[in-house]
């Protein structure tokens, strides 16, 4: 611990965060884990999705963007946040057309894997808005079902950021918008399989599909299939 | 004088598509017509359309809350050829197999506790009270214990192999995800023994009834048909995962043999009638008259040569037997059809499990794509075919599927107008009892729909009359 460090407390524990460093940050090293689905490591920060939602000294804060702050007390775990988290996830699922036992995702799904952290149980509340997208297969190595994106950018930012590129951008505005290829379809972009943009880790649903891998990684040895979500970061806490 | 009147039988079904019988009388009370209507998911096929090859056997488990194992494997068949596949490594293919008779045996189990041993033990005419599952556990308890436990047998081997027990993953195109670690056979293997000598019981029971009842059993929705499944390449043997179509006519006679399923549609003509959604498929050299067909156990005994295991082969003979070796045409010989099965189902699962290729390593194969592909298994209820194309995006373009209720739709009609006949002209008043023997007849067929409805007892059935003018003149309804 430096001069400069500062301390908080998250649910009541506290943690050392370096200057400039967002809550999650200073959580993520503590081994406290903070659900989060458009912010990913090595991609800017972004500041969308708010399933990172927590409470600072008891208003509402997007933990991915967020600096901390000396002194500050940090609400994460508890059933009202939860709740909103859960809410907001909830509604990811109305937007998209998510049939999970049938998606080459299941298993290795950020936006499922959060459902389960956050038990998302109940019957649905929200109207399904079904959309029916054709999906893109025309690139060699990779096809994207937009019917499962749900908007995080992580894609965008990756391309524009890590590759260079721009095969991803938003189009629409409001509740029209989405993400797009910033072409005819994948194939008229310089979309490569080798691109950080394109890679497993990045899209965190089944919308950007390798080929020819499907279901090729048996039950029981998927990603989610090892703990849940957060599993990670909360080991370092415990280890 | 009575009025024409209009019978009609309405299954009401949760899942697998909704069916109903229509039964038309003339003035004098005899039957003059009886359908089976059954409305299938046909948006299906159309579905289908867009999607990428390697979800195919995946997507395809939807199709039935039943059996939705068959449905994978004949997909995952038909992605092997797209995939250039033609021989699939060992471990995948004997994975597959493993996966597939795990599959039949717990279809069949059910099958014959919960649907079919109702019947058998208490009688067709019985009460409906009395016609379930929870009725033959109270008479006999040991017979319910043991169909749990072996349908949990076969449930746990498709987990084993697929992942899940209901839509798992394992069969890929051109393999499998996963080999069978040595723990889980040694688990297998500690029950393995009771499940044969329970089987075999199973089988005895079968067999006794139809032996006993031959009377009932001859007289009971049996007619001569063609007879159509896959056998064994080369010496024609039963072999429910992989072959060559065989279709014999009512003598035993080839009508096309050791015919690679790919060129189904050279031999099979889909045909469509106004009144039906569903297809009507038959042998195109007979012509639609004559060329109509069954499927399912009894035309697999009738049309395999042999069982490659030797206690289902003993039961094969024996079966044979009973029509000097000629085909078997009782709908009701099915249960017994069954049980061999699922004695021979088990006696491959114990060859199987002693096997070490399942558990190797080397559980995929690539190959040069192909834009189209055809995959045939035997499914518990018959004969099933998946048939695509697909383009150089690895999308799906085409989609066609001959499922076993399909195979045997003639077939279906044809029995529920035979019984109507016998045992519901010239009556003025429609019993429960005869209303049983129309669904048992059906149900002898085995037909998802029926399946679905039946799962925890009672087929949900409703009678209603119409008069010439197509008024509801009466209604009868047996509760679920
Ligand atoms: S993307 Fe995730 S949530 Fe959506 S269907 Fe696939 S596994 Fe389910
Ligand atoms: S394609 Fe994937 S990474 Fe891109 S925005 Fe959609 S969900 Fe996010
Ligand atoms: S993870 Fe913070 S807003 Fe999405």
């Amino acid at each position: 611990m430096s001069d400069q460090d500062i301390t908080f407390t998250i649910d009541g524990v506290e943690i050392t965060a370096k200057p400039g460093q967002t809550i999650m940050e200073a959580a993520d090293e503590a081994g406290i884990y903070i659900p989060r689905l458009c912010d990913h490591e090595g991609l800017r920060h972004q500041g969308g999705c708010r399933v990172c939602t927590v409470k600072a000294n008891g208003r509402s804060v997007a933990a991915c963007t967020q600096p901390a702050a000396a002194g500050i007390a940090v609400e994460n775990e508890n059933t009202h946040v939860n709740k909103m988290r859960r809410d907001l996830v909830e509604m990811l699922f109305h937007e998209g057309n998510h049939l999970c036992p049938i998606c080459e995702a299941s298993g290795n799904c950020e936006l499922q894997a959060m459902a389960y952290r956050l038990e998302m149980v109940d019957p649905t509340r929200f109207p399904y808005l079904e959309p029916c997208r054709a999906v893109d297969a025309s690139h060699p190595d990779i096809a994207l079902d937009t019917n499962r994106c749900i908007s995080c950018g992580r894609c965008i930012r990756a391309s524009k950021d890590v590759d260079g590129k721009g095969v991803f951008g938003y189009v629409g505005r409001g509740i029209h918008r989405r993400v797009a290829v910033n072409g005819e379809d994948l194939a008229h972009t310089d979309a490569d399989a080798a691109d950080h943009a394109m890679s497993d880790e990045v899209c965190p649903v089944g919308c950007i599909i390798r080929k020819r891998v499907g279901f090729v990684t048996p039950i029981g040895e998927r990603e989610f299939d090892k703990g849940l979500i957060g599993y990670e970061i909360e080991g370092k806490r415990r280890g | 004088m009575a009025e024409p009147r209009l019978i009609e039988i309405s299954p009401v079904t949760r899942v697998e598509g909704h069916g109903k019988v229509t039964i038309h009388l003339d003035r004098d009370n005899n039957v003059d017509e009886a359908r089976l209507h059954i409305v299938e998911f046909r948006g299906f096929e159309r579905f289908i359309r867009g999607r990428l090859l390697w979800e195919v056997p995946v997507i395809v488990q939807r199709l039935c809350g039943i059996c939705p194992v068959s449905h994978h494997l004949a997909a995952a068949k038909a992605m092997d050829v797209i995939c250039g596949v033609d021989e699939l490594p060992p471990t995948a293919e004997k994975m597959r197999r493993l996966m597939h008779y795990g599959q039949v045996m717990q279809s069949h189990v059910l099958h014959f506790f919960h649907l079919s041993a109702p019947d058998l033990l208490f009688g067709f005419g019985a009460p409906a009270e009395k016609r379930n599952i929870f009725e033959v556990i109270k008479e006999n308890p040991e017979l319910g214990r043991r169909a749990v436990l072996m349908r949990k047998f076969g449930q746990e081997i498709i987990e084993a192999t697929a992942g899940k027990k209901i839509h798992g993953t394992g069969a890929i195109p051109g393999g499998i995800n996963r080999n069978l670690p040595i723990e889980t056979r040694d688990a297998f293997l500690k029950t393995i023994a009771d499940m044969e000598e329970w089987a075999l019981d199973a089988l005895a029971l079968a067999r006794g009834y139809s032996l006993d009842h031959a009377d009932i059993v001859d007289n009971f929705a049996s007619f001569p048909s063609n007879f159509m499944s896959i056998v064994r390449e080369g010496d024609g043997a039963l072999d429910l995962y992989h072959g060559n179509l065989r279709a014999l006519d009512p003598q035993g006679d080839v009508i096309f043999d050791q015919l690679e399923y790919s060129r189904y549609h050279e031999k099979i003509v889909e045909d469509v009638r106004s009144w039906s959604y569903m297809k009507f498929p038959f042998i195109r050299d007979l012509g639609a008259e004559k060329g109509w067909y069954r499927v399912g156990p009894l035309a697999r005994m009738n049309t395999a040569s042999f069982i490659d295991t030797p206690l289902a082969n003993e039961a094969h003979k024996e079966l044979k037997a009973v029509t000097g070796g000629a085909p078997n045409n009782a709908a009701l010989n099915n249960h017994w059809a069954r049980m061999i099965e699922v004695v021979h189902c088990v006696e491959k699962i114990r060859e199987l499990l002693h096997d070490p290729d399942l558990q190797g390593t080397d559980l995929q194969a690539k190959g040069d794509r192909r834009e189209e592909g055809v995959g045939v298994i035997e499914a518990p209820r018959g004969n099933l075919i998946h048939h695509y194309q697909v383009d150089e995006n690895d999308q799906v373009t085409y989609c066609n599927l001959i499922v076993s209720t399909t195979h045997n739709n003639d077939a279906m009609n044809k029995a529920v107008k035979d019984v109507a006949v016998k045992h519901l002209s010239g009556h003025e008043q429609i019993t429960e009892g005869m209303l049983n023997h129309v669904e048992v007849a059906i149900r002898a067929y085995d037909p998802c729909l029926s399946c679905a409805t039946h799962a925890l007892g009672q087929m949900p059935l409703q009678i209603e009359l119409f008069d010439a003018d197509g008024a509801l003149v009466d209604s009868r309804a047996q509760a679920a």
